[in-house]
């Protein structure tokens, strides 16, 4: 039977590794992402999962393992957070292009320096490149739901991608939430076996993996990585679909809230937006046409529909908890590429917040709404990007 | 052990027609691999290097075997993937072939950038064998220096100049370094004693859990030398004692090669065009100090013999 469970999302995680039972989890420690593989361990231990364990000595060294784990021929799961993402960097983009479906959550914290330990995107923003599948998660059903269909989204043989699960650091990973578990047998059924492609342990049909690729095939060979991706925007609705069907929980690529007649909408990923969505519900009883647009996956990026589900909206505030120095932000960049094609273009602002864990409260949230309506009325955005709650802004 | 006629009549892990250059030596071990043991078949790993390159250029491939290369400085961590995954599979029943594992990397990918990687997967006692082909520099970059560059050799980053005799201060001793892992099996072999070296292959291979070969692998450019002098400067290299062989099972020390005749350093050293420029009258202090830390290092693996004998006792 599924039950209900007070869980932290650290702990949702590992409990979903657990009912996956990868073949083989590399994993180095990083805080906040320790307690997925801490328990994970203990899983190990009692026998709980018969998983293959590497213990590695650094997190160049955990995506290396995983790389090589999942080329030999079966399923792969690491955790990891931040400095350790960054860490695997080169090996995050090899993942991808030796086409490795491998699950990765990562519990978002933010980069050094200066070294902190809490959240903001500026590790998975930063991967956004990397050729990954980003999932992201506002609360620890949301991650735990998207790590159990991680798999099949990729293992799917028209995508075949390493996907990252999301979420914030402690304020998820660390917070206790009640959460529907679902059943082992249910998760294992709705994931099915492994299928494997040319798989290193294939001594009578030897392949060569990792091959030197110059002028001649490069291209193609990103191209078709590229068209993976693409593909993966199909497959992660399909999958998502054949969960809701399954567990009953619904999810698209992204969430609308409250946007059908909205006017003034913000666009935010992850807990934020936990808080941006009680506001709403505070506005709304006042009759303002406010909602929120969450995204879910960031990559592959759902142009065309975020686009077509923001007709009608005159003004959005797109939140970045991440920043690229000299630029916007990058989501904010998205949204702003999404629009670029609209017939009616709403006006389009952009606000960093949240950078090392500061908290943004419902009382910001309704700031933020006092001021989209102010440019709207004016008809004027005063600022374009600009910081929320910082000092000396 | 089969004779070498034996083995040859086996099939080779490595075809012709790769694109190493004329006279590396390399490719003597790479055939090796699956023909100095039977019952097991063999899963290969490549660190990014001169080998990797030149036998993987896609869309084709010299290796018979399956084989994986994903980066330069990791390939004790993916092959320590590729391992346990097999592991993992045997488990569940979904494989029943015995095989084993090796790892391939140059002195750079493993001296070097891929150290830790190397130390993690010997540590945690992966069933893998680790070969190190050492031409002591970063060949396939075009000749830079690694830790494993011997002292006065010059290289494209300690070029031998008006202020410098080229490299600066003694190499690395990596055998050392691995031994310090209390691994069942490490030992030094050369290029140019496939006895040697097959009977080296097959015991790491056979070994159940990591082992470590170090192997001195003369490289024609870098080396500055006759492309059909790889095998003869490798030979002077263990004559004159710069190159050590030797093998140490659960950490006792066995020297195998023992020179008959006093054969000094510079035949081996002026054998080589990264080593011209010391042949005056004026660099006999850095010629002298070389001469010192080869007799150094041999002296060194003698007492280790006798005391690793001592203490394991084997010897009253």
């Amino acid at each position: 039977m599924s039950k209900i469970v007070a869980i932290t999302g650290a702990g949702a995680m590992s409990e979903c590794m657990r009912q996956i039972n990868p073949d083989v989890v590399p994993a180095f420690p990083i805080t906040p992402s320790t307690q997925v593989i801490e328990d994970f361990s203990q899983f190990v231990a009692d026998g709980k999962v018969d998983t293959e364990m590497i213990t590695v000595e650094s997190e160049h060294s955990a995506m290396s393992a995983c790389i090589g784990a999942a080329a030999a021929g079966g399923r792969v799961m690491t955790a990891t957070s931040s400095a350790g993402m960054a860490l695997m960097w080169e090996m995050l983009h090899i993942a991808a292009s030796m086409r490795q479906p491998i699950v990765m959550t990562l519990i978002n914290r933010a980069l050094s320096a200066p070294i902190n330990i809490h959240a903001d995107h500026s590790d998975s923003m930063g991967a956004r490149d990397a050729g990954w599948i980003q999932l992201y998660a506002e609360n620890n059903q949301e991650a735990y739901d998207n790590l159990i269909m991680a798999p099949k989204i990729a293992e799917n043989m028209d995508v075949r991608l390493p996907v990252m699960v999301c979420m914030d650091g402690f304020i998820i990973s660390h917070c206790v939430q009640t959460m529907q578990l679902e059943e082992d047998e249910k998760v294992k059924a709705f994931i099915g076996e492994f299928e494997s492609t040319y798989p290193v342990l294939d001594t009578d049909h030897p392949a060569t993996w990792g091959a030197l690729d110059l002028q001649d095939y490069y291209m193609e060979h990103k191209r078709a990585q590229h068209m993976a991706m693409k593909n993966a925007k199909d497959v992660i609705q399909k999958v998502s679909a054949e969960f809701a069907d399954i567990f009953g929980r619904k999810y698209e690529l992204f969430e609308s809230y409250r946007l059908k007649d909205a006017e003034r909408v913000i666009i935010a990923i992850n807990s934020v937006c936990g808080e941006i969505k009680e506001v709403i519900d505070e506005r709304r009883e006042a009759g303002d046409k406010v909602g929120l647009l969450k995204i879910r996956s960031f990559r592959p990026f759902p142009y065309e529909e975020i686009a077509e589900a923001l007709k009608g909206v005159k003004i959005v505030t797109v939140l970045d908890r991440s920043e690229s120095m000299g630029a916007h932000g990058p989501l904010f960049v998205e949204i702003r590429t999404a629009l670029f094609d609209a017939s009616e273009k709403p006006m389009v602002y952009n606000r960093i917040f949240g950078l090392g864990g500061r908290e943004l409260f419902m009382s910001d949230v309704h700031d933020i709404f006092e001021e989209n309506k102010r440019y709207l009325e004016t008809g004027k955005v005063e600022k374009m990007t600009d910081y929320l709650k910082v000092r000396g802004g | 052990m089969p004779s070498l006629q034996e083995m040859a009549k086996k099939e080779g892990a490595f075809a012709g027609g790769h694109r190493m250059c004329a006279g590396c030596p390399v490719p003597i071990f790479t055939k090796m691999l699956t023909r100095v043991t039977d019952g097991y078949e063999i899963v290969a790993g490549n660190a990014t290097c001169c080998l990797e390159v030149a036998s993987s250029i896609f869309p084709y491939s010299a290796w018979k075997i399956p084989w994986i290369h994903t980066a330069f400085e990791n390939v004790g961590a993916s092959m320590s993937g590729v391992e346990t995954m097999y592991r993992a599979l045997k488990k569940r029943g979904k494989i029943t072939k015995p095989l084993k594992f090796v790892a391939i990397g140059g002195d750079g990918g493993t001296y070097d950038i891929g150290l830790q990687s190397l130390s993690g997967a010997m540590e945690r006692g992966h069933d893998l064998v680790y070969i190190c082909y050492d031409n002591g520099a970063y060949m396939n970059t075009g000749v830079q220096r690694s830790s494993a560059t011997p002292m006065g050799a010059t290289t494209t980053t300690t070029p031998a100049g008006e202020q410098s005799f080229g490299r600066q201060g003694n190499r690395k001793d990596l055998s050392r370094i691995m031994v310090a892992h209390n691994i069942g099996y490490v030992a030094q072999a050369s290029i140019h004693d496939p006895v040697d070296l097959s009977e080296k292959l097959k015991k790491a291979i056979e070994l159940d859990g990591p082992a470590f070969i170090n192997l001195l692998s003369p490289c024609i450019p870098g080396w500055k030398i006759a492309p059909d002098m790889a095998v003869e400067s490798a030979r002077l290299g263990v004559e004159s004692k710069y190159w050590p062989l030797y093998e140490v099972i659960d950490g006792v020390y066995r020297i195998n090669y023992r020179p008959k005749t006093e054969v000094p350093v510079t035949e081996w050293m002026f054998l080589q065009g990264r080593f011209k420029h010391l042949n005056k009258p004026e660099y006999k202090d850095v010629v002298d100090a070389i001469q010192q830390e080869v007799e150094r290092n041999w002296n060194w693996i003698i007492k280790q013999e006798e005391l690793s004998e001592l203490l394991s006792g084997r010897v009253n």
